[in-house]
């Protein structure tokens, strides 16, 4: 039998145009030939497939004619989500963007290292911080330790090397004060005066709890300074006094002025004046004078939250502190001056009279 | 985000009747209805019109062929089922042209519906290959073929056509022409 007159077969029993006697003949063929049997299958399904693909093409055809009659463009717009401006700026120019950020981010940056800016503003500000740092540690030391006599803000200098401070004249003849925390741990104390020259000095005298301590030039080459201009006051001081302080912050002397603004220091201290005035370290132990010339106060600190306010010990626990030096530890006769000769004169003068009883403290320690 | 789509959507069992009894008007209104939901999704992922429309209508006949088949279940709403297999072949497009970055933007929910894909694909890949194979057949074979087994139109009418002086010509013409179909049919991977 021939694959056109198989399939012959195939079709017309499948049809149903097969004679009853040619459709028996068939089914059996079928059941006893695997071959006939799966030629039918095959023949089956292929012609189903075909019908199927002329069925999706009769499919297609009608939805395309349904498509031509929507009018996708109108359609379009409607459904569209047009992304907000920044959006769609980026996408068209963003690559325009990157290079004119590039270029600006160069320029930028090699003006500021070209001027030195970049490097230079760096590392000032780093000194800054490193001292701001030991500043907060000092405070910090004050609430832990419960030492009454330091605890106070002090004006810190860097620990290892050597500390500086101010003192000042007490007699003509080589008693001076300062504070406390600046002779504190010295091994040697030396003074300079205004004139650059140094002499050797003594802590004869401390009292920690009011940070004073009393040093005695005991130089050689020291001569007589000549009747103090101040005197120390024994009273306190108004609110609103003008005053002003006189003290080496650096290698040169530096006056600075304010007023005082409370009767009470750092936490409420009454043994202290909070006053209106710039200082550095290097101020401690400085005199603070009232307009007539009186010393009314010792520098002795700063608050470093609050720009400007500083404090100083009242002079009445100066007088305190002298009074209680020991008199076998005395060589000398400390004999304060009572009398003002600066009260007259313009703040000028006044300045150029104290240059000499002033002296910058200089310690060494290991 | 979404814009509401038009008014006097069918019923989804209007749909399926309708198409169960081949009603054109039907077709064309579940046509109409949801194309606009597919051009949202196509246009704003990456698309033009053309693969929307590309998209939505391999998704109607996914769907068409379902309910003819009857085993079309509805126990989700046309919408979703219509969205979903349009995302998911729209994505299988997308990782095609290497142009899926990643994420896509969504307007509707949507549910799983890769096993459909699949039958529907493997379906694809046969009707491409009956395809090629009726170009390969050539003429007058590929019309006869379409004329008897497709528009099941009698031998009859094909033997006036083509001017067979008898039908068994044209019938054993028939034959050598559908084995010649089968063969390259089969012989194709």
């Amino acid at each position: 039998m021939s694959d056109n007159q198989m399939t012959e077969f195939i079709e017309r029993y499948l049809d149903g145009s097969m004679t009853a006697e040619e459709r028996v003949q068939f089914e059996l063929l079928r059941k006893n030939d695997a071959a006939v049997e799966s030629k039918v299958t095959e023949h089956v399904k292929f012609i189903g497939l075909l019908k199927q693909y002329g069925e999706r093409l009769e499919l297609e055809r009608r939805l395309n004619a349904i498509h031509d009659e929507i009018d996708v463009h109108a359609l379009k717009e409607e459904v569209m989500i047009h992304p907000v401006w920044v959006v769609r700026m980026w996408r068209n120019h963003h690559s325009k963007i990157s290079v004119a950020a590039s270029v600006l981010i160069f320029a930028v940056l090699s003006v500021l290292i070209v001027t030195g800016k970049l490097s230079s503003e760096k590392s000032k500000y780093e000194e800054l911080s490193q001292k701001i740092n030991s500043l907060k540690t000092e405070v910090g030391h004050i609430g832990a330790g419960g030492h009454p006599s330091i605890a106070k803000p002090k004006i810190v200098k860097s620990p290892p090397a050597n500390f500086r401070g101010t003192g000042f004249a007490l007699t003509s003849n080589g008693y001076l004060v300062t504070d406390y925390h600046v002779i504190k741990n010295a091994d040697s104390v030396y003074v300079q005066n205004a004139a650059g020259e140094s002499f050797h000095a003594k802590v004869i005298y401390t009292e920690p709890q009011y940070d004073l301590a009393i040093l005695q030039i005991n130089d050689s080459t020291f001569k007589n300074l000549g009747p103090v201009p101040y005197n120390l006051k024994k009273a306190e001081s108004d609110l609103g006094e003008n005053v002003y302080t006189w003290g080496y912050p650096g290698d040169n002397v530096v006056f600075s002025a304010g007023s005082l603004s409370s009767a009470a220091g750092y936490s409420n201290d009454t043994t202290e004046y909070q006053v209106s005035l710039p200082v550095n370290p290097g101020n401690s132990g400085g005199p603070l004078l009232d307009e007539k010339g009186n010393v009314i106060g010792i520098i002795t600190a700063r608050q470093t939250q609050m720009a400007g306010a500083s404090f100083a010990k009242k002079s009445a626990y100066l007088l305190k502190t002298i009074q209680n030096i020991p008199t076998d530890s005395l060589s000398k006769t400390l004999n304060l001056n009572n009398k003002n000769t600066l009260a007259g004169l313009s703040r000028k003068q006044q300045l150029k009279k104290l240059k000499n009883y002033v002296f910058m403290v200089k310690v060494y320690n290991q | 985000m979404n814009k509401d789509l038009k008014a006097s959507a069918p019923t989804d069992s209007e749909i399926v009747l309708g198409i169960l009894n081949n009603s054109e008007i039907v077709l064309k209104k579940l046509y109409t209805t949801y194309f606009p939901m597919i051009l949202q999704l196509i246009i704003n992922n990456n698309g033009d019109e053309d693969d929307a429309k590309d998209i939505y209508q391999e998704a109607i006949i996914v769907l068409y062929n379902k309910i003819k088949a009857g085993d079309f279940e509805l126990n989700s709403k046309l919408k979703t089922y219509i969205y979903s297999v349009c995302r998911r072949l729209w994505l299988k497009r997308l990782s095609q042209m290497n142009r899926y970055g990643g994420d896509i933007r969504d307007f509707e929910e949507h549910l799983p519906v890769e096993e459909e894909i699949e039958n529907h694909s493997d379906r694809d890949i046969q009707f491409d290959k009956m395809e090629s194979a009726l170009q390969l057949l050539g003429e007058p074979c590929k019309t006869i073929m379409e004329d008897f087994y497709i528009k099941n139109r009698s031998m009859q009418e094909i033997c006036e056509r083509f001017g067979y002086t008898n039908a068994d010509n044209a019938k054993t013409q028939k034959y050598k022409c559908l084995q010649r179909l089968k063969k390259l049919f089969f012989q194709q991977k």
